[in-house]
């Protein structure tokens, strides 16, 4: 079933890429959709009948160079299954909606034929991320790592007469292979020490490559760590963090589906999905996990700010991709990997119907992507303006306090700032305070993004008002759709992902001695008259989950008891099969449950804050934004030119390059090598040519002239060496 | 057959000689006669390569061997290995393509194939050459017909690319041959398979007053360098090639690129390591700096080209940078990724230069600028540049992925900086690529004499699928290669760290900075 799942986009993607010319563009297109629907629904059976335990399927053999052995392989855990549905789920919905969106498209002429390419690409782009997804060694995630960054170019490039898009595509793909310089690099140093890169050799050598120093460039580190930092480089990359997210924005220039599916739900969680993946060597790195949380945390509240003042719908949502992805990388930064990856989950859902909503309602005011030109559209556009409704009370985390209900981002944001929390360090409190901060501003910036599409008066051109009109149906069910995975993901699965140790140690299938999970039980069986615990299991049985609602009655476990035993079970098992791996002495879930009530209610504060805000700048004085950015221009020039990363970037190393390659150019090969060569050469040259004589054909005769003279010498010398 | 692989080497040479003394005339039929010998020589040529791979045993040492007696006691010795017998299909693969590539030229077509096809025969000896003046006439002379195919075929300024080639050759050639002559002098034999056991002296010596680690085999080690360093080209005596390629016609390019290339490269696997490999370890320092600067300085330059085909031929000497320093590191997985980056940049830039010539056959330039948007009118040929312009920067699943992953793989072994400086190249081969392919496919269709640019023809398509074919096939299952190669270089690595032990050296794997 795996391997269906993997390879019916690839067919999807050939049938409609090549077959489109002889069966037709509307079949091409319904094929590649149809195979993704299919692969969407298989892999939610294989979701939810999925034990946690390991398999691995090998499809064919690959890179084999002495001890190096690597297979095309499937490795199915729970870390896949997740990835899974998400990448199959929005990529089928976003086939669908491309039906609307893709329809007509002023970029091209009227015979011309652009649909079968896009489908395809949307194939083949979910084709490689299910391959990064399912890979069972580092190289074929690295085969897929490369190949979403070959479909992200060329769909980032769809619009290829455009050349903002061209521009943008080339970027994402340079920027990204900065970051995959990281990952091979670490690729290489894995071998180096581990004498295999697939992932089970790699886990089961973690504390070995922990107690192992590395000569590294100039100086001799902790290899683990090494390792660990420059995997994370390459996550940087494909996920857009600080001091390499400035391809993200710009990736904008794509068709907006795309955005959606690659550039928010999907591909640039890439990175998270690494960090996870490779988390039983991530716990043996202290150090470079801090660095991840502080450059998670980093990202999560640069971004955010630069959030705030962008006018592009697109652009708005793009910034907020980029922040949530620091939330993601914080909550595995500092060791809780399930709830990175239950923020991975509910973002992949509210994130893409943002994206999809935005690009209903650029759709339906003619591609007009200005939020400043938008206005009033509540009613033109009701279904589209419910379904953005649903997705910014999930982002900006809209639920009841201290209990279980809410939106999907509610209980997941606040899983990753519990988890800051939790972590009792001094990264992790400098995360804690800047996700806050972070929460805050997203909070303003969506509901600014809602007030000035939707509310107020409409402004700009006219005509695009007039005509304005909601999407057909084709768009706003997908939208529907998604909008039930925002509103429900986070409450039916937050058990599995952020509940008690036992509970998320069976759904990642981490291995745990028996009595070690017997105690554990025991310590959550007293735990359960709390209270707390009683409601999100009533809703679960509410939206007929067919999850184990019965341990989400024990939930959120008093660890007290067993804590110590699931432990001390964890590592004596063969841990390097489970999906993912906490090390006996990390306690940050643990602690994150345990969090004051002011931590755990800090984000909704902070949501209510940005909210407010808004409200009194867009819809009670929507004189007041202008007034802001009279009273603070420097600041607000500072926000909107993205922190001018683009033009440091610029200045440090694009001009750089292209003066030093200029000058190796002219000066080092031209008057240093040459010139040197041409020197010796108007000195030898005469002297052969005096030599030889005037001939007719120059230099070719020198040549055959000093060859044959090479073999009579040496004939002459065998000869004579041979009667010896 | 006892005698096929001569008769894959020299049945080009005798459609070639078929040419020059039966046919005659200069008319339509004769240019179409003499391109269809050519075709059918060099494809009967691949299909007898096809029957030594066939026969080939994987790890079984030389195969095939014959042996026979030449003029003045010259013995003519040929056979394959894991490591030569597939840069023989590599040849003679091409060749066919080449000549199909070569299908439009008007000018003295006759006299063109008759230099493919000798060219053929020089460079396939070059691989199956089992004596070393048999090796080194191949080796010499079939730069004769490659200067022909420039010097007379070729560009507006081939008189100054003949020149340097010409004067970067030659030194390279003198010195080879005096240590040609060292290597009998100490050896007694020119037989490569005895060279191949035999030892060459190491003791330290002093040459005018200068300490010689290493000694002969230094000595010699640098003599051969010389020659091979030359022909790969490595930095920096590089320059040579960019001016070849601009100036050389289309299918001399991809000749000069795919196969001539390699012959440095297989050099150094089949003298340099095997034969002196105290003077290999104490040299690979060396190299592997000059590869990693290659990598990065020849990047940096294609970055700014504004001629297509100097880019890429900037772009290859890069890639050429990663087969010395994978072979140079010395491990497994270097020596097979420097092998397979050779394989699969015979295919690939082969197939660039094939796609350099399909826009300039049209508008007879090779200015970047000149074009743009070309997307528009040329959408096959724009998917088979994207593939081509995506496997030379090295995307996972095509087989310029395989090459130099393994390379890199291997210099992180040896040497983690060179690892570190050379794997910069990922980055920069893609800016590089992906300007180029904006450049020149991008964009809208704006300029007027572009507008009637026509897409690939068929006999062109021809061309293009099989490259098209090897160069997934190899991407997604290199053990196609890697299982003929593998047992051969693990052979050569075997009594290359045996002789480096007994030379009381630490091998580049024992040197292994892992302090526990």
């Amino acid at each position: 079933m795996a391997t269906i799942i993997l390879f019916a986009p690839l067919i999807g993607a050939l049938i409609c890429g090549f077959g489109h010319r002889f069966i037709g563009e509307k079949p091409a297109q319904w094929t590649a959709t149809g195979l993704v629907v299919l692969a969407a629904l298989l892999s939610w059976i294989v979701f939810l009948g999925h034990d946690g335990e390991l398999q691995r399927i090998q499809i064919l053999r690959w890179i084999e160079s002495g001890s190096l052995s690597t297979d095309w392989a499937i490795r199915l855990d729970r870390l896949t299954a997740i990835m899974l549905i998400v990448i199959n789920t929005v990529s089928a919905l976003v086939h669908i909606y491309s039906f609307g969106y893709m329809a007509h498209d002023e970029n091209f002429r009227d015979n011309e034929s652009y649909r079968p390419r896009f489908f395809a690409y949307l194939s083949f782009f979910t084709f490689a991320m299910l391959m990064l997804v399912t890979a069972d060694n580092l190289v074929q995630m690295f085969f897929g790592w490369e190949g979403v960054g070959l479909a992200s170019y060329l769909l980032i490039g769809f619009y290829f007469r455009k050349p903002s898009a061209n521009a943008a595509a080339m970027k994402a793909f340079v920027v990204n292979r900065v970051g995959d310089f990281g990952f091979a690099l670490a690729m290489f140093a894995l071998f180096f020490l581990v004498d295999s890169i697939q992932f089970n050799d790699i886990f089961a050598a973690a504390p070995e490559i922990a107690a192992t120093e590395i000569h590294f460039l100039w100086a001799t580190w902790n290899a683990a760590e090494v390792v660990a930092v420059l995997l994370f480089i390459g996550a940087m990359g494909k996920s857009a963090q600080l001091f390499l997210h400035t391809w993200l924005p710009d990736a904008m220039e794509g068709p907006t589906p795309v955005s959606a599916l690659i550039h928010a739900a999907t591909m640039v969680t890439a990175g998270v999905f690494l960090v996870c993946r490779m988390s039983p060597l991530m716990e043996f790195a202290p150090h470079a996990t801090a660095f991840i949380t502080i450059i998670g945390a980093s990202t999560a509240f640069f971004a955010a700010t630069i959030g705030l003042v962008q006018t592009d719908i697109k652009r708005v949502i793009a910034y907020s991709t980029c922040s949530q992805l620091g939330y993601m990388f914080v909550a595995a930064g500092v060791g809780v990997y399930s709830a990175a990856m239950f923020h991975l989950f509910t973002h992949a859902f509210f994130k893409a119907m943002l994206f999809l909503g935005a690009g209903s309602v650029i759709h339906g005011m003619h591609h007009e992507q200005d939020m400043r030109n938008y206005g009033g559209l509540k009613d033109k556009m009701p279904r589209t303006f419910w379904a953005m409704m649903i997705g910014t009370l999930a982002i900006t985390g809209v639920g009841i306090p201290l209990t279980h209900i809410g939106f999907a981002g509610f209980l997941s944001k606040d899983a990753v700032i519990e988890s800051a929390w939790g972590a009792h360090s001094g990264p992790g409190f400098y995360a804690f305070w800047l996700l806050v901060l972070a929460a805050a501003m997203t909070s303003f910036y969506s509901w600014r993004l809602m007030f000035l599409t939707f509310y107020g008066e409409p402004r700009g051109d006219r005509h695009t008002h007039e005509h304005a009109h909601e999407s057909p149906s084709i768009m706003t069910i997908p939208l529907g759709v998604l909008a039930l995975g925002a509103i429900f993901s986070g409450m039916v699965w937050y058990g599995s992902f952020f509940g008690d140790h036992a509970q998320v140690n069976r759904f990642f299938g981490i291995p745990a001695h028996a009595e070690a999970v017997e105690a554990d039980e025991h310590g959550a069986t007293e735990a359960e008259g709390q209270g707390e615990g009683a409601i999100p299991a009533a809703t679960e049985l509410a939206e007929g989950d067919f999850e184990d609602a019965a341990a989400a009655l024990v939930e959120p476990t008093e660890d007290t008891g067993g804590g110590e035993g699931v432990h001390g079970g964890v590592m004596a098992g063969g841990w390097e099969d489970g999906a993912i791996y906490m090390a006996p002495d990390n306690h940050v879930m643990d602690d994150a449950h345990h969090a004051p009530i002011w931590v755990k209610v800090s984000p909704f504060v902070a949501m209510l804050l940005g909210f407010l805000v808004a409200f009194q700048m867009y819809i009670r004085r929507p004189d007041l934004p202008a007034k802001f950015v009279n009273a603070q221009r420097p600041l607000y020039d500072f926000l909107l030119n993205k922190w001018y990363f683009d033009e440091i970037y610029g200045f440090l190393f694009v001009r750089p390059a292209s003066w030093l390659g200029r000058t190796l150019w002219k000066r080092g090969d031209g008057n240093v090598i040459d010139g040197g060569i041409n020197g010796l050469a108007m000195g030898v040259i005469p002297f052969f040519s005096r030599l030889a004589g005037r001939a007719q054909s120059g230099y070719l005769f020198h040549y055959a002239f000093a060859m044959v003279l090479a073999v009579a010498i040496l004939l002459t010398w065998m000869t004579l060496g041979g009667v010896e | 057959m006892d005698s096929l692989i001569s008769i894959v080497v020299f049945l080009p040479t005798v459609a070639a000689i078929i040419l020059a003394l039966f046919l005659r005339g200069d008319d339509e039929a004769a240019r179409r006669n003499a391109k269809y010998l050519a075709l059918i020589a060099t494809t009967a040529s691949f299909l007898g390569s096809l029957l030594i791979l066939a026969q080939f045993e994987p790890g079984g040492g030389f195969q095939m061997v014959e042996q026979r007696q030449w003029i003045a006691g010259l013995t003519y010795k040929v056979g394959v290995d894991g490591i030569s017998v597939l840069f023989v299909l590599l040849t003679t693969f091409l060749m066919p393509l080449v000549i199909l590539s070569a299908w439009d030229v008007s000018e003295r077509v006759k006299e063109y194939m008759i230099a493919f096809l000798v060219l053929e025969t020089m460079m396939l000896g070059v691989f199956v050459a089992l004596d070393l003046i048999l090796f080194y006439l191949f080796f010499e002379a079939g730069l004769i017909p490659m200067f022909l195919i420039i010097g007379i075929w070729g560009g507006a300024n081939r008189v100054y690319a003949a020149f340097k080639f010409f004067l970067y050759t030659f030194l390279g050639s003198v010195l080879m041959l005096v240590a040609m002559l060292a290597m009998y002098v100490d050896a007694g034999t020119t037989d490569i398979p005895a060279l191949l056991t035999h030892q060459f002296s190491y003791d330290v010596i002093s040459v005018f007053g200068f300490t010689i680690v290493g000694g002969l085999q230094t000595l010699l080690w640098l003599a051969f360098f010389a020659s091979f360093a030359v022909k790969m080209p490595m930095w920096p005596v590089h320059t040579w090639l960019p001016d070849a390629h601009v100036q050389a016609p289309t299918a001399g390019s991809v000749v000069l690129a795919a196969i001539l290339l390699k012959l440095g490269g297989y050099g150094f696997l089949r003298f340099s390591l095997p034969m002196f490999p105290v003077a290999s370890d104490v040299l690979a320092p060396f190299v592997l700096w000059l590869s990693a600067i290659a990598i990065v300085y020849t990047s940096l330059v294609a970055l700014v080209q504004e001629d297509m085909k100097k880019l890429i031929a900037y772009s290859s000497v890069a890639h050429m940078g990663f087969v010395t320093a994978g072979i140079f590191s010395a491990n497994q997985q270097g020596l097979d990724g420097a092998i397979f980056q050779m394989i699969s940049h015979g295919f690939i830039s082969g197939a660039l230069f094939l796609c350099v010539g399909v826009v300039y056959d049209r508008m007879h330039t090779r200015d970047i600028d000149a074009y743009g948007g070309l997307v528009n009118r040329m959408p096959a040929y724009a998917l088979i540049f994207l593939l081509f312009t995506m496997a030379n920067i090295g995307l996972p699943g095509t087989s310029g992925f395989v090459g130099e992953f393994l390379t890199l793989m291997g210099m992180f072994q040896a040497n983690t900086w060179v690892a570190f400086v050379a794997t910069t190249g990922v980055i920069l081969s893609a800016a590089y690529g992906l300007w180029l392919y904006r450049r020149v496919m991008l964009g809208d269709l704006i300029k007027e004499s572009l507008k009637s640019m026509r897409d690939l023809t068929a006999r062109e398509k021809w061309i293009f699928a099989p490259l098209v074919a090897m160069t997934i096939l190899l991407g997604v299952y290199p053990p196609l290669v890697t299982d003929i190669v593998g047992p051969s270089v693990a052979g050569l690595l075997d009594t290359y760290e045996a002789a480096l032990d007994e030379a009381g050296l630490m091998t580049a794997t024992a040197a292994a900075d892992v302090v526990h």
